[in-house]
């Protein structure tokens, strides 16, 4: 009993990270959080204007929402399968490792192809950042700022993972480089599931 | 062992060693002398002001050659006047007082102060360092460009920001501003993950989180209100781009008339910015604060020769103060036309700060009760902390709020409030820290009596000007004002803009005096010895300046907390951290 405790608070008493965690994983875990605090800002924005405004165009005449969650289904089945690569990186299989490291970016590039068929279509329905067809201006100034910072999270992410599966090919990756990299492809995919309800939901 | 390999490499090339280094105390270093530079160019607009303040009208002959076109004809244009304290107010806030208290205290002291070789993530921190001096130059840049620098205050409030055509100043110049300030924003955010991870993370062998110095705790939660405030506004400021750039109307409501012209927008308000600028703008005050509340904490035991007051509870207290900061955001909206409701919750939100900031305060007296007194410089700053925290932080409780905040908001009370707080307590601490720390980075002392002299001068001055400047505020002087001449009822308190702006320019003058004695002292002043103070904190364990690496082959073990002073049964009235029970019986 005393000893449990000891250890518990032994985290704490210097010489070691707390939780036994080291810094790398901490400072991705902070940065996830600042970068997530950036997505609350730009939501919290586009729920006012979007509360505020008299025409705010109905969702369900401009989205077609089985195309959506298609999108939707790919981005988590991409977690999925980084969440199978980490697993492999732990217990050293590396052939694994790559094998499903490109089945993830696979997957974020289908996600990022079908946003790009998604933006066009809505731009050659008449949707940019001023104006669109369908009510409040700010809509589409909404949507492409909001989706479009996403969308660059998700291309920042398969560059991450490219480089992480060069290095993890040449045999020059840590599996807590792995982790680190699922991390951050995680949360893009979580912020996704706030974007997706927020705009094609509710 | 590859922390004994890094211990003892050492970079060879002058450019690995003080331009492109990812040693810490050489970051903190470029960091603080960044911020002197600044601190120089945003001094001289403060000087340009109060000179159009103290002289409306006048020709300036040298201003009208160096800014052709903001002072025409040798007269200064109220555009330029306002690009002046927009500079102004943007350099001091975040190029001065953020650099030198986060950037040069923050690198230079944590690893030091709490057993670890670097920061966790050397290259990060120099990439922050090196992020921040094209920002600077961005932002001093902005001056040449056509339409001058940017004009909407500090604050950046739309439409003045979002509108090219509100002001020439809105053209280029705010644009440069935004990207200047994302630079900014990206710094800070490496800069504030390193502070936190290497906080939690590297503290050495015994270093508990009860263990730390003060200082080390005001700058982890500093980091972290930052890293939690910042986000928000670069949101806030990517849409700015876009209202100014590309046509959206994030910020701009319809009906807006500028020129000739009805501005296409609708849709949106500045109230929007307001709340997001304010969401970091109000905690940002603490960021800035809270880490001179921790030098000065840090100080007062050395200088009296016992230990700190009540520890523990500044350290809950500075825990309340950053949850209390998230959400008192509004008390800078109260004339925005606020639900009065809302405005009580932001008012009493407000006024609790005051009970944990006094508490810290009276902490600060009572360190000082009983103690064995001494006055050299650092001690005398270290004072002068003190009394500007407690008589800026009354000018707060009016502001806090509503009912009388209507009354005193916008005038010349509130800048004589922030001028006291985030301008005078912070440089006073950074004053004392960089004269008490001096040693440790340079291996020599400052010179006492510039020293003295320098205290002497800028505190007396600081009071006659920003004392002065809270009574012109009761008497309803607006700030931001380019001209008070046209006034009738302004003329008695606006006499007094002569009288302080020759305070002004004395106390302006005064810091050359400092940066002289920084400069020449560090080539030239007197051979320290490692521990000059008789400190009891990590730094002053170590060689004086501290080595690349810091602690020789083997690591610090601590022992006990940061302020054993005279303890009874010690054989020096200090007894360092890292002396062993057998030494001196451990306190805490």
């Amino acid at each position: 009993m005393e000893a449990a405790i000891e250890t518990r608070e032994a985290y704490w008493e210097g010489g070691r990270g707390p939780f036994g965690i080291g810094w790398s994983k901490l400072m991705m875990w902070l940065f996830i959080v600042t970068d997530g605090l950036v997505f609350a800002g730009f939501l919290a924005i586009y729920g006012f204007l979007r509360i505020a405004s008299p025409n705010w165009p109905d969702r369900s005449h401009i989205f077609h929402l089985d195309f959506i969650a298609l999108m939707t289904f790919t981005l988590i089945t991409s977690s999925a399968t980084m969440a199978t690569a980490v697993g492999a990186a732990r217990k050293g299989d590396r052939k694994t490792v790559g094998r499903f490291l490109a089945l993830t970016i696979v997957g974020g590039a289908a996600f990022l192809g079908m946003q790009a068929y998604e933006w066009s279509s809505l731009i050659r329905a008449g949707a940019t950042l001023e104006a669109n067809p369908w009510g409040a201006p700010l809509f589409g100034a909404c949507f492409f700022i909001i989706t479009g910072f996403h969308g660059s999270h998700v291309l920042s992410g398969l560059i991450v993972l490219a480089i992480t599966m060069a290095r993890s090919a040449a045999g020059k990756s840590r599996p807590a480089g792995i982790e680190l990299a699922g991390l951050y492809w995680h949360f893009v995919d979580l912020v996704w599931v706030f974007v997706f309800t927020l705009f094609y939901l509710i | 062992m590859a922390e004994l390999a890094h211990g003892v490499h050492r970079p060879r090339s002058f450019i690995a060693r003080y331009v492109f280094s990812t040693d810490h105390k050489v970051i903190g270093i470029q960091y603080m002398i960044t911020a002197m530079f600044m601190a120089i160019a945003g001094g001289a607009l403060a000087m340009i002001v109060r000179m159009q303040l103290a002289w409306p009208g006048e020709k300036w002959r040298l201003l009208g050659k160096m800014f052709p076109d903001g002072v025409e004809g040798d007269i200064m244009k109220p555009e330029f006047y306002l690009s002046l304290m927009t500079m102004h107010g943007t350099i001091m806030i975040f190029f001065v007082v953020s650099l030198a208290l986060i950037g040069g205290f923050g690198n230079f002291l944590i690893p030091l102060q709490i057993g670890a070789r670097d920061m966790a993530f050397p290259f990060l921190n120099m990439l922050s360092f090196w992020t921040i001096v094209p920002a600077c130059l961005i932002m001093l840049g902005s001056f040449a460009v056509e339409g001058g620098a940017a004009q909407a205050g500090w604050t950046a409030y739309p439409p003045l920001s979002a509108v090219g055509a509100a002001v020439p100043g809105s053209q280029w110049g705010q644009t440069l501003w935004i990207l200047g300030m994302a630079l900014f924003i990206a710094s800070f955010t490496m800069g504030g993950l390193n502070f936190v991870c290497t906080i939690l993370d590297q503290r050495t062998k015994g270093m508990s989180l009860m263990r730390m110095p003060i200082t080390i705790w005001t700058l982890f939660i500093s980091s972290a209100i930052g890293l939690l405030a910042f986000p928000p506004l670069l949101a806030a400021a990517i849409l700015l781009l876009f209202d100014r750039h590309f046509g959206t109307s994030f910020f701009l409501p319809s009906g807006l008339y500028f020129g000739n012209g009805l501005l296409p927008n609708s849709g949106g308000t500045p109230l929007l910015w307001q709340h997001l600028f304010w969401f970091l703008g109000h905690p940002e005050v603490y960021v800035l604060i809270l880490p001179a509340l921790g030098i000065t904490l840090d100080m007062l035991p050395v200088f009296s020769r016992k230990p700190v007051f009540g520890y523990r509870l500044t350290v809950y207290c500075l825990y309340a103060i950053a949850a209390l900061s998230m959400i008192v955001w509004g008390h800078h909206m109260y004339v925005s036309g606020m639900s009065p409701y809302i405005g009580e919750f932001f008012a009493i939100g407000t006024l609790s700060i005051t009970v944990p900031s006094a508490i810290i305060g009276v902490n600060m007296i009572a360190s000082l009760w009983g103690g064995s007194l001494r006055f050299p410089t650092p001690m005398l700053f270290t004072i002068g902390t003190i009394i500007m925290f407690g008589t800026g932080g009354f000018g707060g409780i009016f502001l806090g709020n509503a009912t009388s905040d209507i009354q005193l908001h916008d005038t010349y009370f509130v800048v004589g409030h922030f001028h006291l707080m985030i301008g005078g307590v912070t440089l006073m601490a950074a004053f004392a820290g960089v004269y008490y720390w001096f040693p440790k980075m340079f291996g020599r002392m400052m010179n006492e009596t510039l020293g003295k002299l320098h205290f002497w001068v800028t505190m007396p001055a600081f009071y006659v000007l920003f004392l002065a400047q809270h009574f012109q505020g009761l008497g309803g002087m607006p700030r931001r004002y380019f001209d008070f001449d046209k006034f009738e009822y302004l003329q008695k308190v606006a006499a007094a803009n002569l009288h302080v702006s020759l305070t002004a320019f004395v106390l302006g003058a005064v810091q050359f005096v400092f940066l002289f004695n920084f400069f020449w002292s560090a080539f030239k002043g007197a051979r320290s010895v490692k521990n000059p103070w008789c400190a009891t904190t990590l730094e002053w364990t170590e060689a004086s300046p501290a080595p690349h690496g810091n602690w020789g082959e083997q690591l610090p073990e601590v022992h006990r907390w940061p302020y054993d002073y005279s303890v009874p049964g010690a054989a020096e009235d200090f007894t360092p951290q890292t002396a062993p029970a057998t030494v001196a019986p451990v306190t805490f």
